[in-house]
């Protein structure tokens, strides 16, 4: 991972610890990995995937995520390559 | 409900409030706490007057122009209502057209715009308050339905059907956002007299004096009669209600 790519996953790791915490269902940051799907590997539901996405969207001051592109996020990366193409 | 410094003033988005049920309500859940968008597509001077009467009562109430069947402007009003007040508890979806006429004279204009508003418009409504609820940690939407849409009534094939869809509407919104503590509720009104020219909710004026024969308590009831109950569903006391349909019709259909 590059050094802007590194930074943008650990930020989306720090909201997923939250939001997860959040929803009653904690997880640890060193379980999440590029490759970690939302729903099988990290155990969020559809509803915490778009509170996941909210969380995101604050943390990195964007404008709404298209439904679109919400639709297409599965994994950690799928997060980290859309901010990525931002420009953060 | 008094705001107080720990606790976000309430706040409440109406569609279709400019007149009518829909402006009782607004004046209620103002009266009842509630920081009120009064959502309006055309009557923006009714729209303002209803503000104007909140402001009088020592509320507070804005003007909102909302077009139910564009779903930018849906977004894009909860969005400005959103970022006014600060967030969204109470969504009220109102909005409502009806056009009476027996099936077959009923042309797709007419289909198209009852289902447009009615149905889509209330889907929309629904949809713009769920990430603002989700972000307060939950909330409340109620959808206004229509005695038609539980019996159906001669000359409203589409209306009816288009009430009865919200009831499917949310239901299934209940379900879905129960999690997220949102809960999703219809009010049905029966005959209501919103005394603005005739427009008696869910019954053709033809069929005026047969419906209220059919109502235990004898008469038509008053938009304030249903704004209540709204205001209720909306607020801090139901609390293990969702899902559900409360029929106000004075007992039309029990």
């Amino acid at each position: 991972m590059e050094s802007g790519e590194q930074e943008i996953f650990d930020r989306v790791v720090k909201v997923i610890v939250t939001k997860m915490a959040e929803s009653g269902k904690p997880i640890s940051a060193d379980r999440i990995t590029m490759d970690s799907d939302f729903i099988k590997d990290l155990g969020a539901d559809s509803l915490t995937v778009v509170e996941l996405v909210m969380g995101v969207e604050d943390e990195f001051g964007l404008d709404e995520i298209p439904e679109s592109e919400v639709e297409q996020i599965r994994t950690v990366g799928d997060v980290v390559a859309h901010l990525s193409r931002q420009g953060n | 409900m008094t705001p107080s410094n720990d606790t976000p003033t309430k706040t409440a988005f109406v569609t279709g409030a400019s007149r009518g049920i829909g402006a009782a309500i607004a004046m209620r859940l103002a009266r009842d706490g509630f920081v009120v968008g009064v959502g309006y597509r055309s009557g923006e001077d009714g729209a303002k007057a209803v503000c104007e009467s909140i402001a009088a009562e020592g509320g507070r109430a804005m003007p909102v122009r909302v077009d139910v069947t564009d779903p930018e402007s849906v977004k894009d009003a909860v969005a400005a209502f959103v970022k006014e007040t600060g967030g969204l508890d109470a969504m009220v979806a109102n909005a409502g057209v009806v056009e009476n006429n027996m099936a077959v004279f009923t042309g797709e204009e007419a289909l198209a715009a009852m289902v447009e508003t009615n149905l889509s418009g209330a889907f929309r409504s629904a949809k713009a308050a769920i990430k603002p609820m989700m972000r307060r940690g939950g909330g409340r939407i109620v959808i206004i339905s229509s005695v038609a849409g539980l019996m159906g009534n001669p000359g409203q094939a589409v209306y009816s059907a288009t009430k009865a869809g919200v009831i499917g509407l949310a239901k299934a919104l209940a379900r879905e956002l129960a999690p997220k503590g949102i809960l999703v509720n219809v009010v049905a009104p029966g005959l209501i007299d919103t005394g603005d020219g005739g427009m008696i909710e869910g019954i053709p004026p033809e069929h005026r004096a047969a419906a209220e024969s059919l109502i235990a308590l004898g008469r038509a009831g008053k938009p304030e009669e249903v704004s209540g109950v709204v205001s209720f569903l909306c607020g801090a006391d139901s609390t293990y209600l969702t899902g559900q349909v409360v029929t106000v019709d004075g007992g039309m259909r029990m």
